[in-house]
C-alpha cells in the first residue's frame, strides 16, 4: 500500500516537472503568438537548441573508451546555471538571425519558414554526428544538486528548480507585457501599419519579441535536457516540440500567461493519461496503435478548442496595460 | 487671400508615384501653409490617398521631393515621419481592435521610457510615473471627445462614427505639427460630423496644428478647409479658396462628368 502511494506521488512529481517545463515553452510561445501575433511553428528549434547547448556546455568531453562511441563537438563541464544561461543566449542569437531573415514575411510564410528551420535544425543534429553524437544523442547529462538526496527522491529537488524558473519567467513576462513595451507588441499584433503610423518600429519590436520568446524556450529546452538526462534528435519532432505546445497555449488562453501555464498542465495531463484511457477503450488488436491515436487526439483537441472556445479557458484580459 | 505669409510647413515638388504603368500620382507640387486646414479633393482614383501614403512614408515615391519644416522627408518610413511631427489617419478607419479604447490612446505618445523592456524590468518606478501621466492625458482626451464612457471597450466594437472620433483622439495624443486626415467624415452621421468639424478647427485654433484633409463630403470640406487643392488622375487640377474652387469650370467638369453645368 505504502509503495503504491509512493509510486503515485513519484509519478505526480515527474508529471509536474514535465508540465512545468512545457508551461515555460507555452509562455515563450505566448510572447510570440499571444502578444505579438508571430506565427511561430518552429518552437522545436529553440527547444532543441536550448537542450543541446546546455548539454554540451555542462557535460565533460568523453574520454577513454567512451570517446570511441560518443562524439561531441565540445564538452565544457560547466555548472548547470551556466548551461541554462548559455542555452538562453544561443537561442536569443539564433532567433535574431532567423528574425532578420524571416520577420518581414507575412504570417503564413513566417509559419512555413519557422517550421522548416526547426526541422532543418533537428535533421542537422541527427546527421552531424561530430556535433552531438547524431541519432544516439547525448546521455548521462549532469543534474544539479544531485548528491543532496537519494537518487529516488531527486525529482523533488528538480521540481523545485523548475518551479523557480517558471515563477521567475512568469513574473518577468507579466511586468514586460503590462508595460508600454508589451502594449507596442499587442499593437503590432493587431495592425502593423497602424503601429507604424503611431511611430513604432514594427520590425525592431518583432525582433525583440522573437528573441525573448526564443530565450525562454531555450531555458525550457535546457531544463528538459537535465531532467531527462538524455537527449536525442527524435525528441524535437514537430509534434512534441511544437504542436503540443500550441495546443497548450490555445487551450489555456492565448495572450494570458496564467492560461499558458494552465493549458500546459491540462494538455500534459491529458497526454500522460490518455494512453491508459485509450488502451481501455480500443480493442486489443489496436493496442499497439494507441500512441498514434493520441496524435489524432491532440489534433482533434486543437480543432475543438478553436471552434468552441477560441479565446481559451482564461483568455486575454481586456485591459492588459497595468503598471 | 492671406496665403504664404509664413514659409510652408509641407512642400511637395513634382512628386510621382507609379504602380506598374499606372501613374497614381503624376507630378504633384503644392505647399501647405502652417496653421491652416488645407483640403484635398478629387474624384475616386484621383490619387489622393496614394499621395498621403507617399507623404507619410507608407509608400516610397518614385521621383520628386517632399519637405517638412524645411527638411527632406521623402526617404523616411511611416514610423520615422511620425517622429518628425507628422501624424496620419486612414481612409477606412483603423484601430487596434482587440485593445481597449484607452490602450489605443496610451500607445500613441512617442518615446515612452517603458517601451524599452529593460526599463520596465529594472526601472519600474520611472515607467510607472510616466505611465500615469500618459493615462491622465488619454482620459482627458476621451473626455473632451466624448468617448470616456467607452474607455474600457474594445476599439473594434465601436461604431463607425465613434471610430472616427477615436482616430481624432489618437492624433491628439501624438502632439503632431501636421495631421493628414484621410476622409475623417466617412461613415459619420451628420451630428457627429459637426463635432468632428469643430474638433478639427479647435486643433488649429487652440493648438496651432496644421491640417491637410482629404474629403469626399463636400459640405465638410467646403465648411472647414481653406485653401482647397483639387486632384484628378494623379495631377493637380486647381487650387484656391472654396469659392474659387466651387466656381472653377474644370472642377465642375470632373465632378459633374463633362456637362460643364
Amino acid at each position: 500500500m505504502g509503495t503504491a502511494i509512493g509510486g503515485i506521488i513519484s509519478f505526480l512529481v515527474s508529471f509536474a516537472v514535465m508540465a512545468s517545463i512545457y508551461a515555460i515553452f507555452s509562455m515563450g510561445l505566448n510572447v510570440h503568438w499571444g502578444h505579438t501575433g508571430l506565427l511561430n511553428f518552429g518552437v522545436a528549434a529553440f527547444f532543441a537548441l536550448g537542450a543541446y547547448t546546455s548539454a554540451l556546455v555542462t557535460s565533460p568531453m568523453p574520454t577513454g573508451v567512451l570517446a570511441n562511441y560518443v562524439k561531441q563537438a565540445f564538452g565544457l563541464n560547466a555548472p548547470f546555471l551556466v548551461g541554462v544561461l548559455a542555452a538562453a543566449i544561443v537561442c536569443g542569437l539564433i532567433a535574431v538571425l532567423m528574425g532578420l531573415l524571416t520577420l518581414r514575411l507575412s504570417e503564413g510564410y513566417l509559419a512555413i519558414s519557422t517550421l522548416g528551420i526547426a526541422e532543418s535544425i533537428r535533421i542537422f543534429f541527427n546527421n552531424e554526428r561530430w556535433l552531438a553524437n547524431g541519432p544516439q544523442g547525448l546521455v548521462g547529462l549532469p543534474q544539479p544538486l544531485h548528491g543532496l538526496v537519494p537518487p529516488a527522491h531527486y525529482n523533488y529537488i528538480y521540481l523545485l528548480i523548475v518551479l523557480a524558473f517558471m515563477a521567475l519567467i512568469y513574473l518577468a513576462l507579466e511586468r514586460g507585457i503590462r508595460s508600454p513595451w508589451g502594449r507596442v507588441l499587442r499593437a503590432v499584433r493587431e495592425d502593423e501599419v497602424m503601429a507604424g503610423a503611431d511611430g513604432k518600429s514594427v520590425f525592431l519590436f518583432k525582433l525583440q519579441s522573437l528573441a525573448l520568446g526564443a530565450m525562454i524556450m531555450g531555458i525550457g529546452g535546457a531544463l528538459y535536457a537535465h531532467f531527462s538526462a538524455a537527449i536525442q534528435p527524435s525528441v524535437f519532432e514537430p509534434l512534441f516540440g511544437t504542436f503540443i505546445i500550441w495546443a497548450m497555449l490555445t487551450l489555456g488562453g492565448t495572450g494570458n500567461n496564467k492560461g499558458a501555464i494552465l493549458g500546459a498542465f491540462i494538455v500534459w495531463a491529458l497526454w500522460s493519461w490518455s494512453t491508459f484511457l485509450i488502451l481501455k477503450i480500443v480493442p486489443p488488436a489496436f493496442a499497439t496503435r494507441a500512441p498514434f491515436i493520441r496524435y489524432v487526439f491532440i489534433g482533434l483537441l486543437l480543432v475543438i478548442i478553436l471552434i468552441k472556445r477560441p479565446r481559451g479557458i482564461i483568455g486575454e484580459e481586456r485591459q492588459v496595460s497595468k503598471f | 487671400m492671406n496665403r504664404n505669409i509664413d514659409s510652408p510647413i509641407l512642400s511637395l515638388r513634382d512628386v510621382q508615384k507609379y504602380f506598374g504603368g499606372i501613374k497614381a500620382v503624376d507630378g504633384i507640387s503644392f505647399d501647405v501653409a502652417p496653421q491652416r486646414i488645407t483640403g484635398l479633393i478629387g474624384p475616386n482614383g484621383a490619387g489622393k490617398t496614394t499621395l498621403f501614403n507617399v507623404i507619410s512614408g507608407l509608400y516610397r515615391l518614385d521621383s520628386g521631393e517632399i519637405s517638412f519644416e524645411g527638411e527632406r522627408i521623402d526617404s523616411l518610413s511611416l514610423n520615422q515621419t511620425f517622429h518628425k511631427g507628422l501624424c496620419r489617419t486612414f481612409q477606412i478607419s483603423r484601430e487596434l481592435k482587440l485593445m481597449t479604447v484607452l490602450e489605443n490612446l496610451m500607445l500613441v505618445p512617442p518615446n515612452q521610457e517603458g517601451e524599452k523592456l529593460w526599463r520596465a524590468w529594472f526601472f519600474p518606478r520611472l515607467v510607472k510615473k510616466q505611465e500615469s501621466e500618459i493615462r491622465e492625458k488619454a482620459l482627458d482626451n476621451l473626455r473632451s471627445i466624448g468617448l470616456i464612457h467607452l474607455k474600457d471597450e474594445y476599439a473594434g466594437n465601436l461604431s463607425g462614427g465613434q471610430k472616427r472620433l477615436l482616430e481624432l483622439a489618437r492624433t491628439m495624443m501624438a502632439g503632431p505639427e501636421l495631421i493628414l486626415f484621410d476622409e475623417p467624415g466617412a461613415g459619420v452621421n451628420p451630428s457627429e460630423r459637426n463635432t468632428l468639424a469643430d474638433r478639427i478647427r479647435q486643433l488649429v485654433s487652440e493648438q496651432g496644428i496644421t491640417v491637410l484633409l482629404i474629403g469626399h463630403e463636400m459640405e465638410l470640406v467646403m465648411d472647414v478647409c481653406d485653401p482647397i487643392i483639387v486632384m484628378d488622375r494623379g495631377k493637380k487640377l486647381a487650387e484656391g479658396t472654396p469659392e474659387e474652387v466651387r466656381s472653377d469650370p474644370r472642377v465642375l467638369e470632373v465632378y459633374l462628368g463633362g456637362s460643364g453645368a
